[in-house]
């Protein structure tokens, strides 16, 4: 394509930019023993989380910040981080339920209602839910959300249907509360305290993230969600997700995040872990939209997340990305292939335009006895974005009869961004299978004239290619959130064709 | 005289700065069926697709009016929406998107453009069911990826089927015959009858008389190194698949010295 017309294609803002004038309440910038302390302390933990935090935060200042990452950036000043910022509570709210008005207008401008009778336009925010595919009349898909602002959650909607199925679905700060026995068992069971440099530091001063608990043989009637909304400068976004599927269970859960447009470079560092008892299923699923920087790769959010689920007998985790965000993304949603027969799934699609860049993909530990896992992951690049595959299938001694299988392909849009491949392959078992599939591709000037004498614009056509892409991925999502990214990856690639 | 729905004064094209349509001239009126011939390479893809519009192929000098207006000047979409469809020799795969997915985009394009609401979905597939019977397109096919695993009888079904949809105004089909067995080639040939109309041109390229048994042309061109060299009636596609190309490859060099490459 000639340069003029690219030049010449509307060149797409990023929707979700603006700043909410909410009065917060911050602590001091920093993170030592008494920042955590303060944490702690606000969020009334029991001694336990205390101690576990405090050994974290000692344990981190032994360790070295990762360097083999493909993006670099420049060195994190951590002691300039704001560690917790919320919303300060209005008097006048005559119950505990009540949300301020304010919060609840920035989520409905995000397109997340936090009324219960509303159906949420999905988690993406904003995109005009009427052309959504619609469910069948009658049937209003529900969705129960958790919403997380800066450091703590506001709200969370449907808690009380949920709980007449025995399902626990709250603020983790809520957890900590009111079902300590829970959280003590099972909160850094997946991901240990000493895992690594950023995970670390977010069991030191976690604020806030989602809890869930789905009890023995249920189904959970809903799909769970949770959205995160930076909105502070100058904060860090530190959250924890834990989501326990008891024996036989089955959760469907979403998240999706934005942040507001600044020029200074934001941290968020997350970490998610999935438990999954026998025969149970998670399918965790992210539509990722953090602010992404400017076209001069100025701001944007550090996107550096440790995501893992252990999977015990016969039960089946599937972690599903579309990844459209961020300064940086850095994450390898993991499954720990425990239980005989365990089913692990990863599949990705990441886009990188303009300065962006993504160092994702997957770990899969076989550990059980013909267990399983499949990977596909999906890359696209544009502009100067720079992305890499890395993923690593590990096959122990002791599973025998582990299958992979591995595809990874990626999609270059024009000549100055770029895709890079890292598969790690593991086997010590003999009887395990292992495939892996890769391929780069260019999307040729012959396909977009095909299209566009069909009658479709060139940016059309560019995006009815890149959905085809990425297909085989959107289509593990759940139906209307699959539409959503669908638009968001259209959205993303306006602009971004060269 | 009317104007004509195509006209062609003295094109000269070249792909990457070698000059293949060396001053090419035609007209097509609206309800004609125009069939060009010639051998491999002569420039018959060339001069489809620079109709349409493809940017790897430069026009150096002459013209091209569409509907009275300048051809050239508009992009691809623009001149596909205003009724200039092209079958490819070559038709290509687009992995994921399927099918009908695409067509019903395609369509909704061209009725926007035309100030039409867009087509609800069930009318939609009504419609795509019975073009895709009338082309014996299998209705499995319509759900699978444009293309991807088609037989090249599929595909050039495929592309008769789009044409369908789109009823075109100027229909340009590159050797949409070969590949086909002789069963499709009659149904192909029917659906491209089935939208002749006194509103409508075609330009059928092609190497084979057989096409022209079926959809019968009022006029044969013969396209040799990058000029039209030859016209006539129906006929002259008889001649031609009867002595091949040489005898007018002597005449050429017979009539003026020097100006064929041997
Ligand atoms: N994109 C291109 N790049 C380079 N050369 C090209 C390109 N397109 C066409 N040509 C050249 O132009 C000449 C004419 O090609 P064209 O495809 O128009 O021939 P044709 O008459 O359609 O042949 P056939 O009967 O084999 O389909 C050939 O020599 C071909 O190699
Ligand atoms: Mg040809």
């Amino acid at each position: 394509m000639p340069d003029k017309d690219l030049q010449a294609l509307t060149e797409q803002e990023y929707k979700y930019g603006f700043v909410s004038d909410i009065e917060m309440e911050s602590i001091p910038a920093g993170v030592n023993e008494d920042i955590v302390k303060l944490i702690s302390r606000k969020k009334g933990e029991p001694e336990f989380m205390l101690e576990w935090r405090l050994r974290a935060l000692r344990h981190w200042r032994t360790m070295r910040e990762p360097t083999w990452q493909k993006p670099h950036y420049p060195a994190i000043d951590y002691q300039s981080i704001i560690y917790y910022s919320a919303p300060k509570p209005k008097k006048e709210l005559s119950s505990l339920d009540e949300i301020d008005p304010e919060l609840r207008a920035t989520f409905e401008k995000l397109g997340i209602s936090l009324d219960e009778q509303k159906r949420i336009a999905g988690v993406t925010g904003g995109l005009d839910s009427a052309t959504a595919a619609s469910p069948a009349p009658g049937v209003t898909p529900r969705v129960a959300i958790d919403a997380v602002f800066d450091s703590v959650s506001v709200k969370t909607t449907f808690q009380e249907t949920l709980k007449e199925q025995g399902i626990i679905f709250c603020s983790m700060s809520e957890a900590i509360r009111n079902h300590p026995e829970l959280v003590q068992k099972y909160l850094g069971s997946v991901v240990p305290f000493t895992d690594n440099y950023f995970a670390t530091l977010n069991c030191a001063v976690f604020s806030d993230g989602s809890f869930c608990y789905i009890p023995k043989g249920v189904r959970c009637p809903m799909e769970l969600s949770t959205y995160f909304r930076i909105n502070t400068a100058g904060t860090g976004q530190f959250e924890r997700t834990l989501i326990i599927a008891d024996e036989g269970a089955y959760v469907s859960y979403l998240e999706g995040c934005t942040a507001p447009q600044r020029d200074e470079n934001q941290l968020h560092a997350a970490v998610v872990e999935l438990v999954a008892l026998d025969n149970a299923t998670i399918k965790y699923s992210t539509v990722q939209n953090w602010y992404p920087g400017d076209k001069e790769g100025k701001g944007g959010i550090y996107n550096f997340v440790t995501k893992r689920g252990i999977a015990h007998k016969n039960a089946r985790i599937s972690w599903t990305q579309v990844e459209t965000g961020s300064a940086i993304t850095w994450k390898y949603p993991s499954c720990v292939l425990k239980g005989d027969n365990s089913v692990g799934e990863f599949y990705s699609v990441a886009m990188t335009r303009d300065y962006q860049m993504a160092d994702t993909g997957t770990k899969m530990i076989h550990l059980g006895k013909n267990t399983k896992s499949t990977i596909v992951s999906k890359g696209i690049s544009a502009g100067k974005g720079d992305q890499s595959y890395r993923g690593l299938v590990k096959i122990t001694k002791a599973a025998s009869g582990a299958r992979n299988f591995s595809q990874c392909d990626s999609l270059l849009l024009g000549d100055k961004c770029g895709a890079h491949t890292f598969p790690y392959i593991e086997s010590q078992n003999k009887s395990a299978v292992v495939e892996h599939e890769a391929s780069t591709s260019k999307i040729s000037d012959d396909q977009i004239f095909f299209l566009r004498q069909r009658g479709l614009s060139e940016e059309d056509a560019v995006n009815l290619i890149v959905n085809g892409f990425c297909k085989q991925v959107l289509s593990e999502l759940p139906m209307e959130f699959a539409v959503e990214a669908q638009k968001l990856l259209g959205l993303k690639l306006e602009g971004a064709v060269g | 005289m009317p104007t004509p729905l195509l006209e062609i004064k003295d094109l000269h094209v070249s792909v990457e700065g070698t000059e293949i349509l060396h001053g090419l001239s035609l007209s097509v009126n609206a309800g004609e069926v125009h069939a060009i011939m010639g051998p491999n390479g002569s420039g018959k893809s060339t001069l489809t697709k620079v109709l349409a519009g493809h940017e790897a192929y430069q026009v150096t000098s002459g013209s091209a009016r569409y509907k009275g207006k300048d051809l050239l000047a508009l992009e691809p979409e623009i001149r596909a929406r205003e009724g200039l469809f092209l079958a490819f020799q070559y038709p290509l795969e687009i992995p994921g998107v399927s099918n009908t997915y695409f067509l019903r985009a395609a369509l909704n394009a061209h009725r926007k453009h035309r100030g039409q609401p867009e087509m609800d979905a069930a009318k939609f597939l009504e419609v795509l069911k019975e073009k895709a019977k009338q082309v014996d397109v299998d209705p499995a096919l319509l759900n699978r990826p444009i293309n991807e695993g088609f037989s090249g009888g599929e595909k050039k079904r495929n592309e008769i089927l789009q044409m369908l949809m789109l009823e075109p105004t100027l229909g340009l089909l590159d050797e949409t015959d070969s590949g086909l067995d002789i069963d499709a080639l009659k149904i192909v040939a029917h659906g491209v009858n089935s939208l002749r109309s006194k509103e409508r041109g075609f330009v059928v390229v092609t190497h084979y008389q057989r096409l022209l048994d079926y959809i019968v042309p009022d006029y044969v061109h013969v396209l040799f190194q990058g000029r039209i060299v030859k016209s006539g009636k129906k006929e002259l596609a008889l001649e031609l698949e009867k002595k091949g190309y040489g005898w007018i490859e002597e005449e050429l060099a017979a009539a003026n010295p020097g100006s064929v490459k041997v």
